[in-house]
Parts: C-alpha cells; structure tokens; sequence
C-alpha cells in the first residue's frame, strides 16, 4: 500500500473516531460520579484496615497485589525478551569489550563532568532506597524508587564507560537480583499460605502508623519489587551499552 | 452536585488531550519511515491512556490519595486506583519498549533497513 493511500485511510478512521468522541463526551457523567464509590471504600479504608497512609501503594501491593503480579511479570518477561534478542556469542563478545573499553578511556569525559557525574551516584542510590522503603507512607514504591535506583546505574556509565560499569555490576549478581525480586514477590504472597488464607493476604503484624514498619507485608512486597525493577533496567542497560559497542562495520 | 462551569471546561480538555495524543500518535504509527520513531509514536499513544486514566480518577477540589501532612485519614481523595494502575504501567511499558527496540536492532541487522515499508517481514 502506497504512503498516500494509507494516510486517506487514516484521515477516514482518524476522523471517525473524533466524530464519535464528540458524540460520547456529552454523555460523559460529570467527575463527580464516575466510579467513585469504589475509590472512596479505598480512601476510606486504608487507614482503619491496613494502617498505611499511602492508598496508591495499598491498592498496588494489596487490595490489587494479583494485578501487580501481572504487571511485573510482563516486565520480567519484556527484560528477558530484550536480553535474548540481544545476545551475543560469548567468545566475540569478549573480544568486542577488549577491543571497545580501549581507545575509551581516552576520550571519556572531563575530569570536572567525571567528577559532578560520580558525585551523583551516592545521593541518587540513597534517594531511591528511601523512595522504595517509603511506599506505604509518602508517595512512592518499588516501582519508582527502582528506576530511581537504575538510573543510578546509568550516570555510573555516563562519568565513566562501559568496562568500569561491568567491573562494579556484575552481570550474574545484577540477574540473580532480578530473579531475586521476582520470586520474593511471589514467596511473600505465599507466605499467608501457612496460615490457610488466600495468595497475598496481609497476614504479617500491621505495625505502627505513619512508620517504616507500618503496612505488613505491603512494605516488603515494595522492596522485592524495587529490587525486580532497579535489576531489571540494570539489564536492559547492559544489553543495549553492549549492543553499542559492534563495531560498524561488522554487522 | 452542579459543576462550576470551569470544573466542566477541565474535564473536557482532559479527554480531549487523551483522544488527541491517540490519534497523533497513530498518525505517527501510520506515517512511519523509521521503526525506532515506530516505537516512540507507540509511547505517545500509550501516554493517551495515562492521560485518560489521571481525568477518570480527578475529583475537583479533593488532594491527592497520600493520608499526611494535614490530609485526615479515611476522608475523601482523588481516585487511588487509576493511579496505581498508571504508574506501574509507566514503567512496565518502559521495558516493553525496550524489549521492541531490541526487535528494531534485531531487524536492522538482518534486513540492513529499518523502514517498515522496506522490510520484508516474510522473509525467513
């Protein structure tokens, strides 16, 4: 199909359901009704019922921890689909990253960057700790602070290069860590097994509002979480930097 | 309950911008010469649904579902839920991303192209 005939097609679709918006966003209920019973119960019982005061993290590792469990193993699975495509022979591998960390080490950043960059790392692997462990009281969660956690990952990368990111992060702990965060999910909602209630049943003790301990099982399920998701990324760097280092030539 | 008039005006740009971040990123999609811009037009639609997402939970005047710093436990908040949909569909959807530009380098090391209309897909 040539790109004019398939751009008509989408001018005729496109408009069709711009047409059909207009037309639904007159019956849209205003934001006041929209489902909000169901946030409110959320909203309501948070606090009385798991003693956390963060409810977004309340509904992501407890009153919906399955869906969570979903989510993160679609991410588990995109990871590992990303490492398979972009695996390499192992013996080539070797000698690319020789042959590639060389002539770097000249041409890498200025000792001022360097400096600003490696100084990042610290406060960033503080902050997404502190973003991760959190969750259940102020905004945040495994999710975020996981990211925050692999991005210090990155700036290790950016100050500095490839053979001094893969000497700090050894790739077998990086995967064993994101198995680790996997399985610990899983492991944590099975533990309310022992005591004959449902897969991801709150059963740890709830502890005191507005700290650390607070939440249960809900603060440790933040952590695995963290760990999978930091991990994960840490992978997913390291697949594509190494991707980066084919010479152009051979392809 | 009767809206104010600028509580209504904000409902509708929501859902507007939601159905014109769709609609641009499929035209993204559909106009492609690249499949690494393929992927970030895919971003701009998924965004689409964020969007939707954040206008469906908004509740005029209510803060934001986190029971500190003033905000009383058990009273009403903003939906709890899309939120947490939202956010860990942000970053699941960043390794999904990831895991279709590996297809892109994939795909551009075996066809020496990345323009969709050039790749033969059916090609062994």
């Amino acid at each position: 199909m040539s790109r004019s005939w398939r751009l008509a097609l989408f001018i005729l679709g496109a408009s069709g359901i711009a047409i059909l918006f207009f037309l639904a966003l007159r019956t849209v209920p205003s934001s006041n009704g929209l489902g909000d019973r169901y946030a409110q119960q959320i909203n309501s019982r948070t606090f009385p019922e798991r003693n956390i005061t963060d409810a977004v993290t309340a509904v992501n590792f407890d009153y919906r921890g399955f869906d969570t469990v979903g989510e993160e193993f679609i991410l588990f699975v995109s990871v590992l689909g990303s490492l398979l495509l972009l695996r390499m022979a192992e013996e080539r591998k070797e000698k690319l990253l020789i042959d590639a960390a060389e002539p770097w080490r000249d041409v890498g950043p200025s000792d001022a960057t360097r400096l600003w960059i490696l100084s990042m790392i610290a406060p960033k692997v503080v902050f997404g700790m502190y973003i991760i462990t959190h969750g259940q009281l102020t905004p945040g969660g495994g999710f975020q602070g996981g990211i925050v956690l692999a991005s210090a990952a990155l700036i290790l990368y950016l100050g500095e290069n490839f053979a001094v990111f893969r000497n700090v992060l050894s790739r077998a702990l990086i995967e064993a860590l994101e198995a680790a965060g996997a399985g610990g999910f899983l492991l944590i909602g099975m533990l309310s097994w022992f005591w004959g209630r449902p897969f991801l049943t709150d059963i740890l003790p709830l502890g005191k509002a507005h700290e650390l301990t607070s939440g249960g099982t809900i603060a440790l399920i933040s952590m695995a979480t963290g760990l999978e998701v930091s991990a994960g990324f840490i992978l997913l760097l390291y697949a594509f930097l190494q991707e980066n280092l084919l010479p152009s030539g051979e392809k | 309950m009767q809206l104010p008039a600028s509580h209504a005006v904000l409902d509708f740009s929501g859902y507007a911008v939601a159905v014109w971040l769709f609609l641009i990123g499929l035209y993204g999609i559909v106009s492609s010469r690249h499949l690494v811009h393929l992927c970030l037009s895919l971003t701009v639609v998924q965004a689409s649904t964020y969007v939707l997402l954040v206008i469906i939970g908004y509740r005029p005047g209510l803060p934001a579902p986190v029971f500190t710093d003033g905000v009383q436990p058990g009273s009403p908040a903003v939906d709890p839920i899309v939120q947490a949909l939202m956010l860990t569909d942000i970053v699941v959807e960043a390794t999904v991303v990831a895991l279709l530009l590996a297809i892109t380098v994939r795909i551009h090391h075996s066809a020496g192209t990345a323009d969709p209309k050039e790749v033969d897909m059916m090609r062994g």
